[in-house]
């Protein structure tokens, strides 16, 4: 899972900024993330990962600077790029009165999915996650684990080219989080799948990720493999580090 | 256009299936049949021996049923069914989180409000052409009156006002969805927009007009007492509930010539004006009321648009 030299830049962002009444919450981001890898975006509360990723998607317009995803512009062609790419919010919320199937059906015939391939690519999603058996329950009955995988199905659906996932083991327990994290690195192995996933679970991205992002106070204040930002950072090579020890030295350094 | 059908079905789906709509459905049913029985059975009885008047199907709507009116129940009561059907449109999918997942689907953001305003527009449709069909075959069967081409004219321009009328309170209602977080703040703020017009306009209206012009009582002069009236018609023309109420009252009565009505009439002082006035064309009653009917259409879309409108510019981050 190594970067290749030649590999495509699917999301790009140059000097993007983002300001609330002069605030700034996500402040001159340049980074790159290539085709088919996964990248962890790491930071504390309110550094500006969530808006970043809006922002990837144009559901929030950028006070300056711009991104490419995908070849689109997301302010600009939001629409192109919401269908190659899947977003899993944060807090995703799903039709509770309907069954797991019906919902990712409504999303399928959202994204213009034919529906003899609609119905198809739900029976591979929900095989992937692990939901195949309880497709046809209500999804009121389903366990917050459930509800995760079933998000993730429903950004799967659309056979995304990059996935944008918020905080996709948040709230999980950690078997449903291991299984979580298992999903999401054969995504990217199996399926081809650009991965940008934020988490505060630092023993999970260190476990999948190929690259990482620290952000802190909106800034970017590392961006590469693991283990070069180790050998920069703390002097020591791979496997003689967790990330937990590089992310407190960026954290304790990004506030002063 | 797709992604607004697919919204469409859904959403309209979503209304049939709901518990709401079908006991909203069953009380106005209710109520209608009542309502159109009782008035029925009146003119039956006013009737019995005399010449048939021209357009008396049309008076199953206009005369009192006991309380009041078919007319007079949709002006009060219809803006409860916009309101129903629209006071947690938006902040429900907020709460529940769908809102953010259906703005990250490759469709226009619009086309989540405007298919959630379409469809409730055709539920109101759906649910007012089937009480209109309802009640008049009731009264066809009691009063034993076939209408008129004519008389069904008018009652489909009425139903049309009225499906405006109930779509403006719509609007009302997922605008106040749009803005307020929370669905019990914004069905509040629905339901006390609904009694101010509904109430306080009108109090209101005396309150100016007797300030503006007043009126003596024992020595009041024609002139006096006209602009009196006209100051509280200027100001009850505020509320969407009176201007339905003019904009309907030509058309469902073709005996009235003007829109203003300085006495409440009774079913028996209808029948007998009907003697002495020939009532209006179809054209000419349209024309009375067309002002009122332009105000209308015009208020319904109003309030669409800031309702879109404020939609469009809130904050994603905030879904």
């Amino acid at each position: 899972m190594t970067m290749n030299a030649d590999a495509r830049a699917i999301i790009e962002t140059e000097h993007l900024t983002k300001a609330y009444q002069g605030r700034k919450v996500v402040d001159d981001l340049t980074f790159q993330v290539m085709e088919r890898e996964i990248f962890g975006f790491l930071g504390p509360n309110g550094a500006g990962k969530t808006t970043t990723i809006l922002m990837l998607l144009g559901l929030a317009r950028p006070t300056s600077g711009r991104a490419t995803v995908c070849g689109y512009d997301p302010t600009r062609e939001s629409v192109k790029v919401k269908r190659v790419v899947g977003y899993l919010p944060e807090h995703l919320g799903f039709y509770d009165d309907m069954t797991g199937r019906a919902n990712l059906r409504y999303v399928a015939s959202l994204n213009g999915i034919p529906k003899a391939e609609a119905e198809e690519r739900i029976e591979r999603a929900l095989e992937l996650v692990g939901l195949k058996e309880d497709g046809d329950r209500r999804v009121s009955t389903y366990s917050r684990g459930m509800r995760q995988r079933l998000g993730l199905a429903e950004v799967l659906v659309k056979t995304p080219k990059a996935v944008l996932l918020d905080e996709p083991t948040l709230g999980l327990d950690p078997d449903g989080a291991n299984r979580m994290i298992e999903t999401i690195a054969s995504l990217a192995r199996d399926h081809g799948i650009t991965v940008l996933f934020s988490s505060h679970d630092l023993d999970q991205v260190q476990k999948i990720c190929d690259r990482v992002g620290i952000m802190i106070e909106g800034r970017m204040v590392a961006v590469g493999p693991m283990d070069q930002l180790a050998r920069e950072k703390l002097g020591v090579g791979t496997g003689q580090y967790t990330l937990e020890e590089l992310y407190m030295k960026y954290f304790q350094e990004g506030r002063k | 256009m797709r992604g607004l059908m697919i919204v469409f079905r859904k959403e309209l789906g979503d209304h049939f299936s709901s518990f709401r709509f079908v006991i909203m459905f069953a009380l106005i049913a209710m109520v209608s049949i009542v309502l159109v029985y009782m008035a029925a059975m009146g003119l039956k009885e006013a009737l019995e021996g005399s010449r048939r008047p021209s357009f008396v199907f049309l008076m199953l709507f206009t005369t009192s049923g006991g309380f009041f009116s078919m007319t007079q129940f949709v002006g009060f009561f219809g803006p409860l069914i916009g309101l129903l059907l629209g006071f947690d449109a938006i902040n429900r999918e907020r709460a529940t989180g769908t809102l953010s997942k259906l703005v990250s689907q490759p469709i226009y953001r619009d086309t989540v409000i405007n298919g959630k305003f379409l469809a409730s527009v055709v539920t109101i449709a759906i649910m007012f052409t089937a009480i209109m069909l309802i009640v008049s075959g009731l009264g066809l069967v009691v009063l034993g009156i076939v209408p008129g081409v004519e008389e069904i004219l008018r009652m489909a321009v009425y139903l049309f006002l009225s499906i405006m009328y109930v779509s403006f309170w719509l609007a009302l209602a997922i605008l106040c969805s749009v803005i307020f977080r929370s669905v019990a703040t914004s069905a509040l703020a629905a339901l006390a927009a609904w009694i101010f017009f509904s109430f306080f306009v009108s109090l209101g209206a005396d309150v100016m007009a007797n300030a503006v012009a007043p009126v003596d009582k024992s020595s009041a002069t024609p002139e006096a007492l006209m602009k009196h009236m006209k100051v509280r018609n200027v100001i009850e023309l505020s509320s969407p509930i009176s201007l339905y109420s003019n904009a309907t009252s030509a058309i469902i009565d073709p005996t009235r010539q003007t829109t203003k009505s300085l006495v409440m009439m009774g079913r028996l002082e209808k029948l007998s004006m009907e003697r002495f006035r020939g009532p209006l064309p179809l054209g000419q009653s349209l024309l009375v009321v067309f002002p009122y009917l332009t105000i209308l259409v015009a208020l319904t879309l109003a309030s669409f648009g800031i309702t879109y409108w404020t939609f469009m510019l809130q904050e994603i981050r905030a879904m």
